[in-house]
C-alpha cells in the first residue's frame, strides 16, 4: 500500500513540473506575434548598438538558440524540440543579454532565495504554531485576545510593507542590520565564521519580512487547538495520569497541527513566490532579484526558466513533505483518503 | 419557494388545520432571518462591526470620494507640502504636487474593480470546482479536475502573474484583478470539495435523497447553503490577497503605471528614496497606512462573518423564532 502510495504522488510530482513546462512552451506561443516577433525587437535592439546589420536567418537562428524554438517548424515539432531539450539536456535557453546559460544564471542564485525562504517558513510556521496553541490554553485571558488583534495586524500587513519599515527602523534609524545584498564587502568567501556572520545578518530582515506571511496561521492554530481541548480523549488522557508535557505534545499538538498540513504545503510556493518582491526591496540577489532584472528588459528567456525553476522547487518541497507525511500520521499511508 | 417542499410542510407538520401563513408575514419573517438577524449578530461582534465599516469607508471613497474630490494632476499644489498643515490638502503633496488624499481616493476604484473581478472569478470557479468535483466523487471527473486544481496549487502563483503580465502588459483593473485570481482558486476548491464530502454524509442529505429531492435541489438548499460561510470569508480573504498582490505589482513597477494606484505612489516614493528623507515620510505612509487599513477591514470582515453565520447565533438574535418552543 505504502509503495503504492510513492510511486502515486512521484507520478503526480513529475506530472505537475511535465505541465508548467508545456505552460511555457504555450505562454512563448501566445506572445503576440509569437515567440519569433516579440524577441525579434528585443534582439534587433540589442545588435543596433554593435552596428552591424543583421539577416533575417541570423535572427532565425538567435532565437533558436535563445529559446529553444525553431519558430518557422510546425508546432508540434517545436513542441517536441523544446520538451526534449529542457528534459533530455536540462537546457533552459540563454539570456538575451549575458551570452550565459539561463540554467547557469539561476544555479547561481537559487541557494541564496531557498536560504531566505526556507529560514522565513520555519520561523513563521513555528513561531505561528508555538503562539495559537499558547492563546488556545490561555483561551478568553487578556493575553489571547490582545494576541488575536496583534496577529490580524500583522496578518494585514503586506510582507514588502513589513520590509519596508524593517529597513526603515533597523537598517536606516538604527543600524543593526544592512540595508541590502547578501553579503558584507570584502569579506573572504568560504567555509570560515566571518562569511557565515556576514550572510545571516544580511538575510535577517529579507526572512523576517517573508515570516510574516506565515503568521496567519496561529489563528487557525487557536482554532483546532481549543477544538482538540475539549475532545473527550484528551480527558481520558488526562484521568489516566498522564504527564503535561506528553499530552501537550502527544495528543492536542499533533493532533491540532495535522490539519494544518495542506495550509503549509501550499504556503511553500507563496513564501517563494514573495521572494520577487520581497528581494528587490531588500535588493537581495535571489532569483527573485533576477526575475525582476529580466522582466525590465523583457528578458523572455530568463522569466521562462525562473518560472520552471520556482515550479521544480515548489514540486520537490511538496514532495518530501507529503513522503515523510506519513510518518506523523499514519492514517495517510494507511491508505484513507478522507481529506 | 417550490411546490414539492410546500408538499413536505403539510406532510410533515401536526396540526394540518392551521392557517397558511400570509405572505406579507412570511416575508417578514425571511426578513428578520436573513437581514435583521445577522445585522443584529454583527452590532455584538466587534470584528463583523469594525471590518464593516472599514470596507464601507473605502467603498465611500471609490463612489462618492470621486465625485466630490477632483482628480489630481501635476502642479495643483506646492511639492512636497508637509501633511496636517493645509486644509486643500490635508495628507500633503508628492513630489509632483499631487495631493496624496486625492490621489488615495483616486486610486479606490479601480482597486474594487481589480478585487470584484479577481474574488468573483477565483472563488466561483472554486465553489464550482469544489462542488462538482466532491459530488461526484471517485469518478473520472473528480479525479480530473483534483489534478488539475493539485497542479496549479503547485505552480508558484506571483512568477507566473508576472510572466503573464510581462507578455500581456494588461491595463485594464478587471483583467488584473483576473491574472491575480487565478492563482487563488486552486486551494479553496479543495476546502469546498473536503466541505461537500462531509457534508455529504450529513443525515439531512440522506434524508432528502430518499424524499426523491432532485440533485439540483439538494445542491441547492442542503449543500451550497451549508457552502456560503465559507465562500463568504474566503471572498474577503481572497480580496485581501488580490489587493496585496496587485499593490506589490505596481510597487515593484511590474505592471503599467497606467492609473493611480497605492503601489505606484510607493514606488514612486521608494524609488525616490523616501526611507532617508524625513520631508517625504509622509509620501510613503498613507499609501501604506492605506493599504493596511483596507486589508485589516477585509480580515476583520471575513472574521466577523463567521459568527454571522453561525445558525445558533443568529436563531438567538432573531425575533420572530419562539425562545420558549424550540427543542434545547
Amino acid at each position: 500500500m505504502s509503495g503504492n502510495y510513492f510511486v502515486k504522488r512521484v507520478g503526480q510530482a513529475v506530472l505537475t513540473f511535465f505541465a508548467t513546462v508545456t505552460l511555457t512552451f504555450v505562454l512563448y506561443q501566445m506572445m503576440p506575434g509569437g515567440p519569433a516577433e516579440a524577441l525579434r525587437n528585443v534582439i534587433l535592439q540589442q545588435q543596433m548598438g554593435s552596428g552591424n546589420t543583421i539577416d533575417p536567418a541570423r535572427i532565425e537562428q538567435l532565437v533558436a538558440q535563445y529559446t529553444n524554438l525553431e519558430s518557422d517548424a510546425p508546432i508540434y515539432v517545436q513542441y517536441y524540440q523544446y520538451m526534449s531539450s529542457v528534459f533530455l539536456e536540462q537546457d533552459l535557453g540563454e539570456s538575451l543579454y549575458e551570452n550565459t546559460a539561463v540554467t547557469t544564471l539561476l544555479a547561481d542564485r537559487i541557494p541564496w532565495s531557498m536560504l531566505i525562504s526556507v529560514y522565513a517558513m520555519v520561523i513563521g510556521y513555528t513561531g505561528s504554531i508555538v503562539l495559537g496553541a499558547v492563546m488556545a490554553f490561555k483561551e478568553k485571558s487578556r493575553f489571547d485576545s490582545v494576541s488575536s488583534v496583534v496577529v490580524i495586524g500583522l496578518n494585514s500587513t503586506p510582507y514588502y510593507v513589513a520590509g519596508i519599515l524593517f529597513i526603515f527602523f533597523f537598517s536606516i534609524r538604527n543600524e543593526f542590520f544592512p540595508t541590502g545584498g547578501r553579503v558584507g564587502l570584502g569579506v573572504e568567501a568560504g567555509f570560515n565564521v566571518a562569511f557565515m556572520q556576514s550572510i545571516a545578518h544580511h538575510a535577517a530582515l529579507p526572512i523576517l519580512s517573508m515570516s510574516v506571511l506565515g503568521l496567519g496561521a496561529a489563528l487557525t492554530m487557536r482554532g483546532n487547538s481549543v477544538r482538540v481541548l475539549g475532545e473527550d480523549y484528551l480527558r481520558v488522557a488526562e484521568l489516566r495520569g498522564l504527564r503535561n508535557s506528553r499530552i501537550a505534545t502527544q495528543y492536542v499538538g499533533r493532533n491540532a497541527v495535522l490539519p494544518m498540513y495542506t495550509q503549509f504545503m501550499i504556503g511553500i510556493a507563496g513564501v517563494l513566490s514573495s521572494s520577487v518582491i520581497v528581494e528587490q526591496i531588500f535588493s537581495y540577489p535571489g532569483v527573485g532579484m533576477l526575475v525582476y532584472e529580466a522582466i525590465q528588459v523583457r528578458n523572455y528567456p530568463v522569466l521562462m526558466g525562473s518560472l520552471i525553476v520556482f515550479t521544480l522547487v515548489t514540486v520537490v518541497a511538496i514532495l518530501i513533505a507529503d513522503l515523510t507525511y506519513g510518518f506523523i500520521d499514519p492514517r495517510i499511508s494507511a491508505g484513507g483518503d478522507n481529506e | 419557494m417550490s411546490n414539492d417542499q410546500e408538499g413536505l410542510e403539510t406532510l410533515f407538520d401536526a396540526d394540518i388545520d392551521r392557517e397558511p401563513v400570509p405572505r406579507s408575514q412570511r416575508l417578514k419573517r425571511q426578513f428578520d432571518l436573513y437581514v435583521a438577524a445577522p445585522c443584529r449578530v454583527a452590532m455584538t461582534d466587534w470584528r463583523a462591526l469594525v471590518g464593516t465599516v472599514i470596507v464601507a469607508v473605502f467603498f465611500l471613497m471609490g463612489t462618492l470620494g470621486v465625485w466630490l474630490v477632483d482628480k489630481p494632476s501635476s502642479g495643483d499644489a506646492p511639492v512636497l507640502e508637509p501633511p496636517f498643515q493645509n486644509f486643500d490638502y490635508i495628507l500633503g503633496t508628492d513630489t509632483f504636487g499631487q495631493p496624496i488624499g486625492a490621489q488615495l481616493i483616486h486610486a479606490t476604484p479601480d482597486m474594487f474593480k481589480m478585487v470584484i473581478a479577481g474574488a468573483v472569478v477565483s472563488v466561483g470557479f472554486a465553489a464550482l470546482v469544489g462542488v462538482v468535483s466532491g459530488f461526484l466523487r471517485g469518478t473520472t471527473v473528480d479525479t480530473t479536475l483534483m489534478s488539475i486544481t493539485d497542479i496549479i496549487i503547485t505552480i508558484p502563483g506571483l512568477p507566473l502573474v508576472i510572466v503573464l503580465v510581462a507578455i500581456f502588459q494588461p491595463e485594464s483593473p478587471y483583467v488584473i484583478g483576473v491574472l491575480l485570481g487565478l492563482d487563488n482558486w486552486p486551494g479553496l476548491a479543495r476546502t469546498v470539495r473536503s466541505q461537500v464530502l462531509s457534508i455529504r454524509e450529513e443525515s439531512y442529505v440522506e434524508a432528502s435523497q430518499i424524499m426523491g429531492l432532485s440533485t439540483g435541489t439538494i445542491l441547492r438548499r442542503d449543500v451550497l447553503a451549508q457552502l456560503m460561510p465559507y465562500i463568504t470569508v474566503n471572498s474577503a480573504l481572497a480580496s485581501r490577497r488580490i489587493i496585496f498582490e496587485s499593490v506589490g505589482l505596481y510597487f515593484l513597477g511590474i505592471l503599467p503605471f497606467t492609473t493611480f494606484n497605492w503601489g505606484v505612489m510607493m514606488n514612486i516614493a521608494y524609488e525616490g528614496n523616501a526611507l532617508n528623507r524625513p520631508d517625504m515620510y509622509h509620501f510613503l505612509t498613507f499609501p501604506l497606512l492605506t493599504i493596511f487599513l483596507m486589508s485589516f477591514g477585509l480580515v476583520l470582515f471575513s472574521q466577523g462573518m463567521d459568527s454571522v453565520f453561525n445558525v445558533r447565533l443568529r436563531a438567538r438574535h432573531a425575533s420572530t423564532i419562539d425562545d420558549d418552543g424550540g427543542h434545547e
